[in-house]
């Protein structure tokens, strides 16, 4: 909607004056300028700590590490982990978060559960770990009460797989889509529903049709913070395989406490790189999956 | 309505801000030069200037020191409460690499460590970072465990098994530890490729098992075996895994083992030790002093107050082998209930050369991971 | 007739999305509190031995151990204002940027949300590496070594949550409409953004603030590499040698800031009505009367 198409202005409007323009620029230098400290200047030094030595001279000896077979390995868990983990995530927290939306914003009921789940978002690293062993460990409830019930033994070592870390994950993933995703679903408005149901149409296509469109935007960058979320998690999973490194973030941090080997931190740092570039991948994606379907929207 | 409460908000920020900048001042480190540079206590004039000095800083900033590690919880709190000064203890998971890394990011402040306990491995690494000190019981030091007076050799562990004698009742021998009733118990305090304990550990059960220094593989097929035997457990071993029954055996230092056995004795369950034959390994850590110390007089007299048979007998407690054993001994200062409690050995222990450690590292580094898989 | 069937439908449907409601929320509520409540558990209960006692909640509370308390103490209130800090930093900086970006500069929308959400591809682990130096300066040149500093990390790591939040606020309004409506009315920006953009993504802002307050309270990697004190590192040390006190601390710590953030909504819920200042577009949707053919109510 440009000014030429407000009704009563026929003409359309002259290129702005380049003053504005550039107030506009300035306008976003606090932003900029921000995380050009905080952000950016900090990769900054850590892509180029991956080519240099401890001393401060120059290695390709981390890059070189990083086409190991091992680390192909490592990233390939991290990946499957970060996408099941979000997948799950993002589903059943969709779920949620939909219930919640048809709940009224002002109901104590929504808050209460909202604010529980921003929390939970945030519930990670070595506490959750345990948590998690308190149910499913060795004497943990539910482990008791299903040899209880069921005489179901459940694997003491189950937490420390690779599921076991999967099934821990969706605990904050699935709170994380929750926080994340229903603004957008608050912006799906009843009538909506009401005027489809009035022309004729069933619950699935209001969906496919009307909501979904709208909601897929939105539900693919959530999807896409999760993964990145799931991807960079370290310290619960550490907690549960202490001992295996399974996942890239174990195998930076592995690099980084190494007291046995102190030359560790380029390769630290070019696996950092590494996670960078493969999220950047994601990230295009995205855009073009988004492209695709912001047509369906205005 | 909305502007004001963002202008509040604004406000408050710029009040926290200059808050802080007010703080500031009263917070910057004061290097009093003498005692940055004192090698002995008596270039500050002897053991009453120095702990004059000491008190004058108020405060101690201590890295990688678990309550529970060595005793060292009563240690801090014994020195504080006998100077007067504040024990801060910055990071006590903090691994010795991870000490040297913390005292490099916060150079120059307040918060930076003014003392290191360090594995041997990063010691030699990180001498540059040391100053030199030697302490008022020198000369009791045999010269093996003391170089240029950098750094020196504080105590050791002997590596050991303990278990849940109360669920298991008694063990002897590492061969046991295949039998299912173990299920997922048996763990490593730590990845061997990454920490000190769980190495140490490693080259234990690897020389029990009929492996030397310079021959790991009987202790990967050992490790092999319990995964085999679904008894390992690759989980991070803490107060609360051992508390919670997920893990019953855990390889580790005596002096970390006391802790246990303390925790456990008063929650009626029995944690025993003990130390399989062939496998006796020990490791000296390593007391240093940081040239950057924010407090450097009171890092001195922590040093001192440490080689002090009282702070010694405190360490043996914790169930670790001091320094001044020997010494103590000769004199009459040794605490001999402690030292009675400390576990028997059939061997005198053995400690890897550098040149063994970085030939094992290197060997594990290959093989580990397979291993576990 | 037509217009019966329609309401009748319509209650159909809203009598099953009630049960909807209730069914989805009933079992996500078990599922989450069930390793909370274990965790309870595990702290009056021994399991070694089975025995229940209610030490570790006491002794948090007796002045016994001072030095785990003070401690803790400090985390928390290190903690609380940051979260103050970065709640109103990163709501400061995003809001008024992206706003600007939309309206006037379309094509910095991809940089923006790359930036946004670049501090998810760095591990914090790695992250603070490359904040080691800066924080340096700052601690010895600029500012102190106090904890609260590290708020400005802080609200790099809450960027992602805080656009994806504000972004979908965004997305559903009609911002271009509401400010070229202003714009035309004779608003000025502050007004623009205060009074209209602000009431209208209410939703979004709240819960970027939810979740900046959960990332401040539940942060570790920063606090502990750059040697500072906060609720999590406090809480680590005692977890390393007292797991039930470390759990009840925990368990205590989910309830008391989920009740926190209840009562924040309350709040500014309430500020919002007793202004009367005007309902915000997409509650008025939510208030108005549902549209039918016919003007019969009854049911």
């Amino acid at each position: 909607m440009t000014a030429a198409t407000i009704p009563g202005r026929g003409v359309p409007v002259a290129p702005r004056p380049t003053r504005r323009s550039w107030l506009n620029v300035a306008g976003t230098v606090p932003f900029f300028g921000y995380t050009g400290v905080f952000l950016l200047l900090p990769t900054i030094l850590v892509v180029a700590g991956a080519f240099r030595t401890r001393q401060g001279g120059f290695t390709l000896n981390g890059i070189q590490q990083l086409f190991a077979s091992r680390t192909a390995g490592v990233f390939l868990n991290s990946l499957w982990i970060s996408a099941l983990t979000a997948l799950v995530g993002a589903v059943f927290g969709a779920v949620v978060a939909y219930a919640l939306a048809t709940a009224g914003r002002t109901s104590l009921l929504r808050r209460a559960f909202t604010a529980f789940m921003s929390v939970l978002a945030q519930f990670g690293g070595v506490m959750l770990a345990f948590a998690f062993i308190a149910t499913l460990g060795v004497n943990g409830l539910v482990t008791r009460l299903l040899m209880q019930w069921f005489s179901y033994a459940v694997d003491p070592g189950m937490l420390s797989t690779l599921w076991g870390v999967a099934l821990v994950y969706c605990y904050f993933q699935i709170p994380l889509m929750v926080i994340v995703f229903l603004p957008a679903v608050d912006g799906l408005r009843p009538q909506w529903r009401e005027a489809a149901a009035n022309l004729g149409g069933t619950g699935w296509t209001y969906w496919s049709k009307i909501a979904g469109p709208i909601l897929a935007p939105s539900f693919l960058g959530s999807y896409l913070l999760l993964f990145a979320n799931a991807f960079s998690a370290f310290a619960t999973a550490a907690a549960l395989i202490s001992q295996q490194t399974i996942l890239v973030s174990m195998e930076i941090e592995s690099a980084l406490r190494n007291e046995n080997d102190l030359g560790m931190d380029a390769y630290a740092q070019a696996l950092a790189l590494g996670m960078i570039v493969v999220v950047a991948l994601v990230m295009w994606l995205y855009a073009v999956l988004q492209g695709r379907t912001s047509r369906w929207t205005e | 309505m909305r502007t004001h409460r963002v202008a509040v908000g604004i406000l408050a920020t710029v009040a926290l801000l200059l808050t802080g900048c007010a703080g500031a001042s009263s917070s910057s480190p004061s290097a009093s030069g003498k005692a940055a540079t004192a090698k002995t206590a008596a270039d500050l004039g002897g053991m009453d200037a120095l702990v004059a000095a000491a008190k004058a800083e108020k405060t101690i900033n201590v890295i990688g020191l678990p309550d529970d590690w060595a005793n060292y919880g009563e240690v801090k709190k014994a020195f504080a409460a006998k100077y007067g000064i504040t024990v801060n203890s910055l990071l006590p998971d903090a691994s010795s690499k991870e000490e040297i890394d913390t005292a490099d990011k916060t150079k120059g402040t307040d918060k930076a460590p003014d003392v290191f306990d360090l594995g041997t491995n990063v010691a030699l690494a990180s001498t540059d970072r040391f100053a030199p000190y030697q302490v008022a019981a020198w000369s009791k030091i045999p010269a093996a465990n003391k170089a240029t007076g950098l750094w020196l050799n504080d105590y050791t562990g002997i590596m050991s098994v303990g278990y849940n004698a109360t669920k298991f009742g008694t063990i002897s021998s590492l061969s046991e530890l295949t039998d299912p009733k173990f299920k997922g118990q048996v763990a490593l305090n730590g990845k061997p490729t990454e920490a000190g304990a769980a190495f140490n550990g490693l080259l234990m059960i690897n020389n029990a098992n009929g492996g030397t220094l310079d021959n790991l593989q009987p202790g990967l097929d050992y490790v092999k075996k319990l995964k085999a035997a679904g008894t390992l457990s690759l989980q991070d071993v803490t107060a609360s895994t051992i508390d919670s029954g997920q893990h019953g055996v855990v390889f580790d230092w005596t002096y970390n083992q006391v802790s246990t056995q303390a925790r456990l004795k008063a929650k009626g369950v029995d944690w025993k030790v003990f130390v399989p034959s062939g496998g006796e390994i020990a490791s000296f850590y390593n007391q240093a002093i940081n040239a950057d110390a924010p407090h450097p007089a009171a890092a001195r007299l922590w040093e001192e107050y440490l080689y002090s048979a009282e702070a010694q007998n405190m360490w043996l407690k914790g169930g670790a082998t001091p320094l001044l054993y020997d010494a103590m001994k000769a004199d009459g200062a040794l605490d001999t209930a402690a030292a009675a409690a400390l576990p028997s050995l059939t061997a005198t222990p053995q400690t890897p050369t550098t040149a063994q450690a970085t030939a094992a590292n290197a060997f594990l580094k290959q093989n580990w991971d397979a291993a576990v898989a | 007739m037509d217009g019966v069937r329609i309401r009748r439908a319509g209650a159909r449907a809203r009598r099953a999305q009630t049960s909807f409601r209730v069914v989805v929320l009933t079992v996500a509520g078990v599922v989450f509190l069930l390793p909370l409540v274990s965790l309870a558990e595990f702290s009056i209960r021994y399991p070694l031995t089975g025995k229940v006692d209610f030490g570790a909640w006491t002794s948090l509370f007796s002045a016994d151990d001072s030095g785990r308390l003070d401690l803790l103490k400090d985390g928390l209130m290190n903690s609380l204002i940051m979260c103050a800090m970065t709640v109103v930093l990163a709501v400061g900086l995003l809001l008024p940027t992206m706003v600007l970006v939309r309206l006037r500069l379309p094509g910095l929308n991809r940089v923006i949300e790359f930036i946004c959400l670049l501090p998810l591809t760095i591990p914090a682990v790695v992250l603070v590496v490359g904040l080691a130096p800066i924080y340096a300066v700052i601690s010895t040149r600029i500012l102190d070594a106090s904890t609260i500093w590290l708020a400005f990390a802080y609200v790099i790591l809450v960027l992602p949550y805080a656009y994806r939040a504000l972004d979908a606020g965004l997305r559903a309004i009609d911002l271009k409409t509401l400010s070229e409506s202003a714009r035309s009315l004779g608003a000025s920006w502050a007004t623009i953004l205060m009074r209209i953009i602000v009431p209208n993504v209410r939703t979004s802002i709240v819960s970027a603030c939810f979740i900046t307050i959960a990332v401040v309270l539940g942060e570790f990697t920063f606090a502990r590499m750059l040697a500072r004190n906060n609720l999590q590192t406090a809480l680590f040390q005692i977890n390393l040698s007292d797991g039930q006190v470390a759990a009840v601390v925990s368990v205590v710590l989910i309830a008391v800031t989920t009740l926190m953030l209840v009562a924040l909504d309350l709040v500014a819920g309430l500020n919002e009505r007793r202004r009367g200042f005007g309902v915000p577009a997409d509650e008025a949707a939510l208030v108005a009367p549902i549209p039918t053919p016919t003007r019969e109510v009854v049911e």
